[in-house]
């Protein structure tokens, strides 16, 4: 049980960098999830954590203790793999109490700790199996198992559900978020399912290019992008992006879009040039009186919802909308965006514009 | 009719096993022959039409492992009746048997020197492998090629300054000699397979390890080693058979104490006229370890013929 904090953490693989620069921090009994596209410098951070890589600059705390050069062996932490990693000499049981015996706990002893463990997970009854023959399922459980029967600071986890059918994932989502409630054990989690991290992370740190692009509470991440890499990353469909050419003032609450005003909350910061307007699918409303109007390309049916694309002079974008709403293929629908909701980008940047709604996320992170 | 692309006919089947039946009898027939003639007396041996059937008798094997000489003629009357069973035999030719021959000491040689340098290239070769397998070796493509380059000459075609070296360092004749040696001719071979095997165990297995407290050799000989085993042993039957066989070598740079079967076997043939029988015994017997050994792991060695052709 332990906080996590890391600083100004850097690595690099001879002329590639895959994480630049990195500071943020996990609390003690955190859920934490590092979300990002595969490349984007999330596995390796975790590993750096785990000590199977070293940092080539910055710090790692666990617990308080700098502990980047230390080897894994030394830190205290647990790790579960994408592969699970189950030695396949070992039967299930002599898998789960290795952790144990490294540590020079007796053999007794380490058994009393696996039935222990195995009882939580369920799986009491398939120690004196060798692991070849396991199903996904148990192999994931075998692997935690590994994990808990230790009870180590901290528990890592590279895409533990990656490997499992779609089915049988979300079922053990529930039964991997059970279990961390149940132990309260500080959990960093690596996935590239927006989806997964939204619903299972306390928080959620977003890498892109090795870069923490934000950091922060999953709704707040979700309804305040700190760019726009987050901003189509996280939700799906993805938050649309309204392109436009123009100034915002600081302390101006609209925004011209191709002649139209659009209310915005009220802007801290100013710009100029080519801005972007980020509204979620879910922000747009279909109201015949708004002057705004976008055709109709494709509709989606989704049960008690759909998706709308429409065109619009401002390029495409996408609307989730009650499925009783009826449209047809090239209807013109007048739109309205939900002000409370938007964000405004500098397009080339990528840097959402801090406004009165966003600042309070923006600033803690 | 079901009709399948990828089973075989069945008279595809009948083709199929026809000829590994044939091609198993042509290459076992010398085998039987030589396993045949160690039983056969020394007319039997060289009779034409060669005797497919015959009265079998260890005269071969009595000869192999003894030295004999003519026995003299009032020695043969005055010689007492409780003879044990092969000085019986010999003296039917009106030989006696005077000591042992130096042929179990030649198969005691090829034991210590074959096995010996088996298990130093296993060794050298697993290190060597796994450093190659698992770290970041500045010229590791290269380095590995190099290795490989030395199996691209046969042996010996350095034969000549080997013997040089050999006679310079005091190492002729010697079984330090001939281990340095075989283990330096086997070590690519066994580099570049076992290489090919740990490659084939995920890293993850060691991570696991490390994380699990153990260190970086524990997770080495606790984790990767037992999985490596099977393509190991493989490997080292590889390494023995070449140790075991090799003559041109052992013929050279031993004569004495540190000279090994194959040369020692021919040998025989020049003590008292032609023994094909003597020489089919000693043949039998030294291939009588490769063989049980290659029986016992031929599952393993398969899988060593074809290792990496499927990804698992």
């Amino acid at each position: 049980m332990a906080q996590i904090r890391i600083e100004n953490v850097r690595k690099e693989f001879g002329a590639f960098v895959a994480v630049r620069s990195s500071t943020f921090t996990i609390e003690d009994g955190e859920f934490f999830m590092l979300l990002g596209p595969s490349g984007c410098g999330k596995t390796t951070t975790l590993r750096m954590m785990a000590g199977l890589e070293l940092p080539t600059s910055g710090q790692i705390y666990i617990d308080g203790e700098e502990v980047g050069m230390k080897p894994a062996s030394q830190r205290d932490i647990a790790f579960v793999f994408q592969m699970f990693a189950l030695y396949p000499h070992m039967n299930v049981g002599r898998n789960m109490s290795y952790p144990l015996l490294s540590q020079g706990m007796s053999k007794s002893d380490a058994q009393k700790k696996v039935i222990e463990v195995a009882r939580i997970l369920g799986i009491e009854d398939i120690l004196n199996k060798p692991v070849g023959g396991l199903s996904g399922g148990d192999r994931q459980r075998v692997a935690l198992g590994r994990a808990i029967v230790r009870e180590p600071k901290a528990f890592f986890m590279d895409e533990p559900l990656g490997a499992l059918d779609a089915e049988f994932r979300e079922h053990m989502a529930e039964e991997l978020r059970a279990l961390h409630d149940r132990m309260g054990a500080t959990t960093v989690y690596v996935t590239h399912d927006q989806l997964e991290a939204l619903q299972m992370g306390d928080k959620i740190v977003v890498m892109n290019h090795g870069v923490v692009e934000q950091f922060g509470k999953p709704q707040d991440i979700y309804d305040w992008p700190a760019t726009k890499f987050v901003a189509g990353f996280i939700g799906s469909p993805a938050m649309n992006f309204l392109d436009f050419e123009g100034m915002i003032g600081s302390g101006a609450n609209s925004v011209d879009l191709s002649g139209h005003k659009v209310t915005v909350p009220r802007t801290r910061q100013g710009a100029k040039g080519k801005l972007t307007l980020g509204v979620r699918p879910e922000h747009i409303h279909f109201n015949d009186k708004s002057e705004y109007r976008g055709s109709v390309i494709a509709t989606e049916y989704l049960g008690t919802t759909q998706i709308v694309t429409l065109k619009t002079p401002n390029g495409e974008v996408k609307a989730r909308v009650p499925s009783h709403v009826s449209v047809t293929r090239d209807e013109r629908i007048g739109l309205e965006f939900d002000a409370r909701t938007l964000s405004v980008f500098e397009a080339d940047k990528g840097h959402v514009l801090v406004s009165e709604a966003n600042e309070g996320v923006l600033n803690h992170g | 009719m079901s009709f399948s692309v990828t089973e075989a006919s069945s008279r595809q089947k009948w083709f199929a096993g026809i000829l590994v039946v044939g091609y198993a009898l042509i290459t076992m027939l010398p085998l039987f022959w030589i396993i045949a003639t160690g039983f056969k007396s020394s007319p039997d041996a060289i009779a034409y039409p060669p005797k497919i059937v015959f009265e079998p008798t260890v005269e071969g094997y009595v000869n192999l492992f003894t030295t004999q000489t003519r026995l003299s003629s009032d020695a043969a009357v005055s010689a007492p009746q409780d003879l044990p069973w092969y000085e019986n035999l010999v003296r039917k030719k009106g030989m006696t048997i005077v000591g042992p021959s130096r042929f179990s000491e030649r198969f005691f040689n090829s034991v210590i020197i074959g096995f010996g340098s088996t298990f130093f290239a296993i060794v050298l070769g697993t290190a060597a492998a796994y450093a190659f397998s698992r770290f970041k070796v500045p010229l590791k493509d290269d380095l590995l090629f190099f290795i490989l380059s030395t199996r691209m000459m046969p042996p010996i075609a350095v034969a000549i300054p080997i013997f040089l070296m050999f006679r310079y360092l005091g190492l002729n004749d010697t079984h330090a000699g001939m281990i340095l040696l075989y283990t330096a001719v086997n070590l690519s071979l066994s580099v570049w397979l076992i290489n090919g095997f740990i490659d084939e165990i995920p890293i993850e297995y060691e991570e696991a390890a490390l994380i699990d407290g153990y260190t970086r050799f524990q997770a080495f000989y606790k984790v990767v080693l037992p999985q490596a085993a099977t393509g190991i042993a493989s490997t080292a039957i590889f390494c023995l058979i070449f140790a075991w066989n090799e003559y041109a070598f052992a013929v050279l740079l031993t004569s004495g104490t540190a000279q090994t079967a194959p040369p020692f076997i021919p040998t025989i043939i020049g003590v008292g006229g032609q023994d094909w029988p003597a020489v089919a015994a000693g043949a039998t017997l030294f291939l009588l370890p490769v063989m049980v050994f290659t029986i016992l792991l031929r599952k393993h060695l398969l899988r060593g013929i074809t290792f990496g052709a499927v990804r698992k």
